[in-house]
């Protein structure tokens, strides 16, 4: 074997979301009721567009969540040595990417570097002469050779192909789905076709369509590019903007899912016991949330942060790589964000528990006798699941939000680890800079803003859909 | 009326004690005063006298609980429970790092802080209400659904971007106002435009969206028919009706910030370099200055605890059932 | 074409093809379709019909009120020689309010809860009388006075929760004649209310209608109110008017299939005993409404041409005209079959009782002040003593917040009792632990009231059933399941076939289900144990009447079946008289008079049953009993008056009144009455 796998606790924890998001899948499938709430969301036109954006970090981040530790070049028999260095699948994917440094900061699809420098040019007599120009990129734009005012037209070609390639697979993809839709309905491919694009279709399938060509035509040129240039431009040490910003997807899945994942268990729990049995439980979760709730977010987060920086500091013994470290601090934040969110949640579920207790059917259940864990279990939790499902939804984007704002503040992830939180800290000192360095800002801005912008959407629609109070509206 | 106010402080105080407790214990049994030492000294200079010295200094040479070379009292005050978080009661913080009192850094901080986020409440809340008003009116239509979009698209951009954008805009492309930096007298506003713009624009989003579901939830409600059936025009409804009973769930989420707006913004104070509270906060978070963070958590849960009280009386303002029942 | 006994009057309303409907995802699904109908001033005309029928739709397609959803898709409205449908919506404003006012059916929601009942009269004096200031205040106490508000200083500057339920509504009739109108639309006005309020405010309505020579357009599903107010009556069916008639002949000889079924539907008395007619089926939805007669498919006398063709209107008489082909075809109109009625099982009382309560209290505490100390407690229920034998039906009649429903809770040990003791078949009930309940929880079950709220959405029919069967190990062996296997799968379908339901329901969700059929399947749960008694919990009040007599004729087959016995809470004599054996009258979490159906409904001693059986308002034209007046409303069970607590009330209340509570006096062996009326030694 020349690589050794390594399951980082992030990694375990995001397998373990995508388990449960399939076995939740399966237990919605054989629900009517749930069943019918997730047509709803299906047919819910920015609500799928935004699904498939969202599917499609989703792919980048769990590309990304697959660790190995790469052999070493083995000089002789015995037994293999493996890089300290953890990279992921992704990495591996990305290689190009991942190894070609610059120097320094340089434009998106520059050649040469963004400041100039002193630099020594051979004569033609042999002599060596010191000037001051911008230096030639190492690896952007290394293959046009000396030819480097054929670089528009370079990459006018490649976006020409690339163009292509994605119409291209569009089409495909397209007639797919029509083929589908027409095999489900019994009618003609053309029929089905009309279909989609009339809006007729149970399943929003224009919109998926729809925004699966908008993604193609952004990633199909973003791929052809990234290979020869530094698509994105790179950033103080050299490293290429992309592959941050496609690094950063996986940190802010985990902060937004692995969070809820934490705080989920934490307030459902409390939320129906205080709602369910009332009485004193009520009084001394009620107090314990009020008195958590109490402490302002980020004070909080601060204060545990800085604990936990001090924990990891003095013991730097626990820790294999720095990966490990990273991702345990990580990991950390995510506890400590779920531990400071669960109040919100916990108190709406709670208050929905007391409702669901004092209705008819429970009272049926009690006049037979069930047990409080069996009323619990069948009666409250099923109807607490849409304001689980909404919250999950719901709080994904303003986790990620939140990260940003904690890694600038100093209290968030890592300082080695690709964020968009750390990609924007970095990248701000350099705003002042005369002319600006803007690329990396704009990077992360973009794909901030769509991975956001997708997740409110989605939320939204699976709002409309699961909100009872919201089913006659709109 | 009265009786249920002095119940809700009761009620205040055994919080108080467990944000105090909590607070204690991230700070001192989750990390020894030895920890706390070995990280501020450094790993080169750690000297078991050179750590005993630094927790000398602080006050941190002391039991945690129960101090039991002391006598008398002692046993008890004589301790680091005592010295550092149960004399935070009586507004007693201790010194920074710096050696700077607290508890004066703090009062003297508040006044830039307040200059900001005042400010930046009262037209955020104003404008805020008056987009949703204007959404809830022209519900149904496109001007309604384009508003929404531009809503989640506004709550879909991070608070740094605004800042960051805002500045490069206003402060270096068009060289309007400073771009950072805090000075007192009738220059202050030039200082003060430009984070109370970017704050009011950032909490458009989120805000908008949620009082105009507030709204539409009351236009739902059987007495605005009841208002429409005598012949009332929409926006004598709107006015009338549905914005003081809307106020009553809007009040929950805005009079409890009110006292908080004291503890500043931290992210708005640091790009802006303005001198408040926000900044002192993330300056102690980055030279890991515990009594700082730690005067500053109790602070802010004491506010938190005054917006709970000053939402409830301001129910007893709006709400003539509260008012009359209690 | 004035009703027989109305002033012909001016020609006020007048409205041709009305068509409104709901927008539904792309498609419009039509709600009312093309009714028609003329009101004249000083004229009640009532809009009769059930749920769903598009009767409130058309009230507020009138007022241009419609919510979000509903379009008007055309016709007139000719309102004072202008057609509202084409004014522009600041004209449309002037007569809202102005010449035609509404009131609306939830007094309780109706109302701003944050304006004074003075701003929210005077709006409307602003609006469209102009005053403002001292005249709209003094206008507005004069307004409060003529709708029997006492104190109406004080009530101007309080809120609506500071008034009871009937004073509200009193209010809403205020804001609503404020700006004087010339009609009155009236949805549902009493349906919320009471008994006794009932007859109150539809008493007001009658009085201002004649001081002020008003049109009243009633809004109703009651029979009985019809009776009382209506000088004309239109029946509505699926979003179309069928019937128009005056009110003589409505009640007289009605004649369209649908109101003659709505007729025999009504449970009473006479009927007793025998099976209620019932309409199968259900109403066509609105998004699938037959081409032909709506009501083809429920209709007993249905042809292939009703299935075809809608019917036309036919006059019958002056004024009485119906939209049914049997106009055309009279002959067709023989009864159909009578259905061989099953004998009622005449059970005779057996001498031990199965249920027994005996000075049943259940208290609840008031907190209040600092330390949310005890300061009261509200008596739900009062040293209530009843006793049930195996076969009967005792039912417990009172008005809202009379404890009813908590003595049935308290029974089945949902809510502890505070004091008191209850027996099933000899068994102590209180103060047993869960566990020691729980075999005895087989024996009785409970049928709740909202069958939209008592079937948990998230579980199949089957699983619903099945839960009471599972918690308690009851073998599944029904009673007339004659399944061969025995299997659960064949008691569940045995089960489903007994309450009348398709077994193919088990794996269907409640959602599917309509109102009557939620229903059946919470009967169905309750008889899986095999109980020997249920409480029934007014399970018929949230239904339609012909859905009613579907619950009602059940439950007696089941009695006649099981041997069950039903303890019956429920607030309609209709229903008890139908069904119950006994019956006990409660008032303020006391039983005030208890016996047999035909002592306590035939000769009532108490005055407070007196009154409220007088307040029922009957379906019938003659034999309307005189309205016995109760002053005021229910007092509050936390604080209930000294002495008897009706005194207050009371008509007929002495001195001995305001000191004690009177004693249990026997007037026959099965009946007694706590009165001072009636003195114990007697």
């Amino acid at each position: 074997m020349n690589f050794l796998p390594v399951i980082l606790w992030s990694d375990a924890l995001i397998w373990l979301l995508v388990a449960s998001a399939l076995l939740l899948g399966w237990l919605s499938s054989r629900n009517p009721p749930l069943r019918a709430a997730w047509r709803r969301v299906g047919r819910h036109r920015p609500g799928m567009a935004a699904a498939t954006v969202l599917l499609a970090f989703v792919l980048i981040g769990l590309l990304d969540s697959l660790h190995y530790r790469p052999a070493l070049e083995n000089k002789g028999e015995g037994k293999t040595a493996y890089a300290i260095e953890v990279l992921s699948l992704l990495d591996l994917v990305a290689t190009p990417l991942r190894t070609r440094n610059e120097k320094t900061y340089s434009e998106p699809l520059a050649t040469r570097a963004y400041a100039k420098e002193a630099i020594e040019v051979r004569e033609a007599d042999g002599s060596v002469r010191q000037t001051r120009d911008y230096p030639r990129l190492k690896h952007g734009g290394a293959h046009l050779g000396a030819d480097e005012a054929g670089r528009a037209a370079d990459v006018g070609r490649r976006l020409l192909q690339a163009g292509g390639a994605a119409l291209l697979a569009w089409g495909t993809l397209a007639a797919l789905a029509a083929g589908l839709l027409a095999h489900a309905e019994g009618t003609t491919q053309a029929a089905a076709w009309r279909r989609i694009w009339r809006g007729e279709s149970d399943f929003a399938w224009n919109a998926v369509l729809g925004a699966l060509a908008a993604l193609f035509l952004v990633a199909f040129p973003l791929l052809a590019l990234c290979g020869d240039y530094h698509v994105l431009g790179t950033d103080k040490v050299g490293q290429d903007v992309f592959y941050q910003v496609l690094k950063s997807v996986r940190t802010a899945l985990v902060i937004g899912l692995v969070t809820t994942l934490v705080m989920l268990p934490l307030s459902i729990f409390l939320g129906i016991l205080a709602g369910y049995f009332r009485g004193w439980v009520d009084d001394a979760i009620q107090y314990l949330y009020t008195t958590l709730n109490s402490i302002p977010g980020v004070l909080l987060i601060a204060a545990a942060v800085l604990m936990m920086q001090v924990v990891i500091d003095t013991h730097p013994q626990w820790f294999a790589t720095a990966a490990e470290r990273a991702d345990l601090r990580l990991l950390a934040l995510c506890f400590i964000l779920g531990m400071t969110s669960w109040t919100g949640l916990c108190r709406l579920l709670r208050g929905e528990a007391l409702k669901l207790r004092e209705l008819e059917y429970i009272q049926a259940a009690q006049a037979f006798g069930v047990s409080d864990l069996r009323i619990i279990s069948r009666h409250i939790l099923p109807n607490l699941m849409h304001i689980v499902i909404i919250a999950l939804v719901m709080d994904f984007s303003s986790l990620v939000l939140a990260e940003a704002v904690l890694s600038y503040v100093g209290i968030g992830v890592d300082p080695t680890m690709i964020s968009f939180g750390t990609m924007i800290n970095n990248a701000r000192m350099e705003l002042a800079r005369e002319p600006m360095v803007w690329w990396s800002l704009a990077a992360a801005f973009a794909f901030m803003l769509a991975l956001v912008l997708a997740a409110n959407l989605l939320a939204d629609a699976v709002r409309d859909a699961f909100d009872p109070r919201m089913a006659g509206a709109a | 009326m009265l009786a249920y106010l002095v119940r809700r402080l009761l009620y205040a105080l055994p919080i108080l004690i467990g944000v105090n407790l909590i607070t204690f214990a991230l700070f001192f049994v989750v990390n020894t005063p030895d920890d706390m030492a070995r990280m501020q000294l450094g790993v080169k200079r750690v000297t078991p006298d050179a750590i005993e010295k630094w927790k000398a200094e602080r006050g941190y040479d002391k039991p945690l609980f129960v101090n039991s070379a002391a006598s008398g009292a002692g046993v008890l005050t004589e301790t680091i429970f005592f010295a550092k978080s149960a004399r935070m009661f009586v507004g007693d913080f201790g010194r920074a790092e710096d050696g700077r009192d607290i508890a004066r850094e703090i009062s003297a901080r508040m006044g830039p802080s307040l200059a900001i986020a005042l400010p930046t409440f009262v037209l955020g809340l104003f404008v805020t209400v008056a987009f949703a008003l204007v959404l809830a009116f022209f519900r149904a239509s496109y001007l309604d659904f384009w508003g929404v979009v531009l809503c989640v698209a506004l709550m879909s951009i991070s608070g740094l971007f605004y800042i960051i954008g805002g500045q490069y805009l206003i402060s270096k492309v068009w060289k309007l106002v400073p771009i950072s930096g805090y000075g007192g007298g009738v220059e202050a506003w030039k200082f003060l435009i430009l984070p109370v713009l970017i704050g009011v624009v950032s909490g458009i989003g989120s805000s908008t969206r949620w009082y105009r579901t507030i709204f539409l939830e009351e236009i739902g409600k059987d007495y605005v028919r009841t208002a429409r059936a005598k012949g009332l025009s929409e926006a004598a409804v709107l006015f009338r009706h549905v914005l003081r009973n809307a106020l009553i769930p809007i009040l929950t989420g805005v009079v409890v910030v009110i006292p908080l707006l004291f503890m500043g913004s931290l992210l708005t104070e640091s790009f802006f370099g303005i001198p408040g509270l926000g900044s002192y906060t993330i300056d102690a978070i980055n030279a890991q200055d515990f009594a700082v963070v730690r005067a500053m958590v109790f602070i802010g849960s004491v506010l938190y605890i005054v917006g709970l009280m000053l939402t409830d009386i301001s129910y007893t303002l709006v709400d003539p059932r509260i008012r009359f029942d209690r | 074409m004035s009703g027989a006994d109305a002033m012909p009057g001016e020609l006020l309303l007048s409205v041709r093809d009305l068509r409104m409907g709901f927008v539904s995802g792309r498609r419009v699904l039509s709600a009312v379709d093309g009714i028609g109908f003329e009101l004249r001033a000083g004229e009640t005309l009532a809009l009769l019909g059930e749920s769903g029928c598009g009767k409130s739709a058309t009230a507020l397609a009138l007022l241009r009120l419609l919510p979000a959803a509903g379009r008007i898709l055309g016709g007139a409205v000719e309102f004072a020689g202008r057609d509202l449908l084409q004014l522009p919506e600041s004209a449309m404003r002037a007569v809202r309010g102005g010449g035609m006012a509404m009131i609306f059916q939830e007094p309780a929601t109706s109302l701003n809860p944050v304006l004074t009942v003075g701003r929210q009269i005077g709006e409307v004096l602003e609006r469209h009388a102009g005053l403002a200031g001292a005249p709209a205040r003094a206008r507005a106490l004069e307004l409060l006075a003529a709708v029997g508000i006492a104190d109406p200083q004080r009530r101007l500057d309080e809120y609506p929760f500071q008034l009871s339920g009937g004073m509200k509504q009193r209010v809403m009739i205020a804001v609503a004649l404020a700006g004087d109108p010339r009609l009155l639309v009236a949805d549902e006005p009493t349906t919320a209310l009471d008994v006794t309020i009932q007859a109150q405010i539809l008493d007001l309505l009658r009085r201002l209608q004649a001081e002020r020579g008003m049109g009243l357009l009633l809004i109703t599903h009651d029979l009985g109110v019809v009776a009382q107010m209506a000088t004309r009556v239109g029946v509505m069916y699926a979003g179309e008017l069928v019937e128009e008639a005056p009110r003589a002949a409505f009640f007289g000889a009605p004649r369209h299939p649908y109101t003659q079924k709505l007729f025999a539907a009504l449970p009473d008395l006479a009927r007793r005993g025998s099976h209620l007619e019932t309409i199968p089926g259900q109403v066509p939805s609105l998004a699938a409404m037959p081409a032909g007669c709506r009501f083809a498919a429920r209709c007993p006398h249905a042809w292939a041409r009703c299935r075809d063709e809608s019917p036309r209107w036919n006059e019958l008489a002056p004024g009485h005209r119906m939209r049914c082909h049997l106009a055309e075809e009279p002959e067709r109109a023989a009864p159909p079959v009578a259905r061989a009625e099953a004998p009622a099982a005449v059970s005779a009382p057996v001498a031990a009782p199965l249920l027994k309560v005996d000075a049943l209290r259940v208290h609840f505490p008031i907190r209040r002040g600092i330390l949310q100390r005890t300061v009261g407690h509200v008596k739900a229920v009062d040293g209530v003593s009843l006793e049930l034998a195996r076969g009967r039906t005792l039912a417990l009649v009172g008005e809202s917040g009379c404890g009813k429903t908590t003595v049935g809770k308290a029974i089945l040990q949902l809510i502890a009792p505070t004091a008191g003791r209850a027996q099933l078949d000899g068994v102590e009930l209180t103060g047993l632990s869960r566990g020691a309940l729980r075999p005895l929880r087989r024996r009785m079950q409970m049928v709740f009231q909202d069958p939209f709220a008592s079937l948990n959405p998230r579980m199949s029919v089957g699983e619903i059933i099945g839960e009471g069967m599972g918690a308690l190990g009851v073998t599944p062996d029904v009673a007339g399941g004659q399944e061969g296997e025995g299997g659960p799968g064949g008691a569940l379908g045995a089960l489903l076939r007994q309450v009348g339901l398709d077994p193919a329901a088990a794996e269907r969700y409640p959602h599917e289900f309509s109102g009557g059929q939620r229903q059946r399947i919470a009967i169905a749960r309750a008889l899986a144990v095999q109980p020997e008694l249920i409480v029934c919990d007014e399970p018929t009040s949230a239904l339609d009447v012909s859905v009613q007599a579907q619950i009602l004729n059940l439950l007696k087959a089941l009695q006649d079946d099981l041997g069950l016995a039903y303890l019956f809470i429920t607030h309609n004599f209709a229903v008890v008289e139908y069904l119950a054996h006994e019956v006990a009258v409660m008032y303020l979490g006391r039983i005030v008079e208890r016996g047999s159906v035909a002592d306590v409904l035939r000769a009532p001693k108490h005055p407070y049953t007196q009154a409220l059986l007088s307040a029922v308002p009957s379906p019938r034209l003659d034999a309307q009993p005189a309205f016995i007046r109760l002053p005021g409303e229910t007092p509050s069970p936390a604080n209930p008056p000294a002495g008897c607590h009706f005194h207050p009330r009371c008509p007929r209340a002495s001195a001995v009144c305001r000191e004690r509570y009177p004693e249990r006096s026997e007037l026959s062996a099965t009946h007694t009455v706590h009165c001072h009326l009636y003195p114990p030694g007697k």
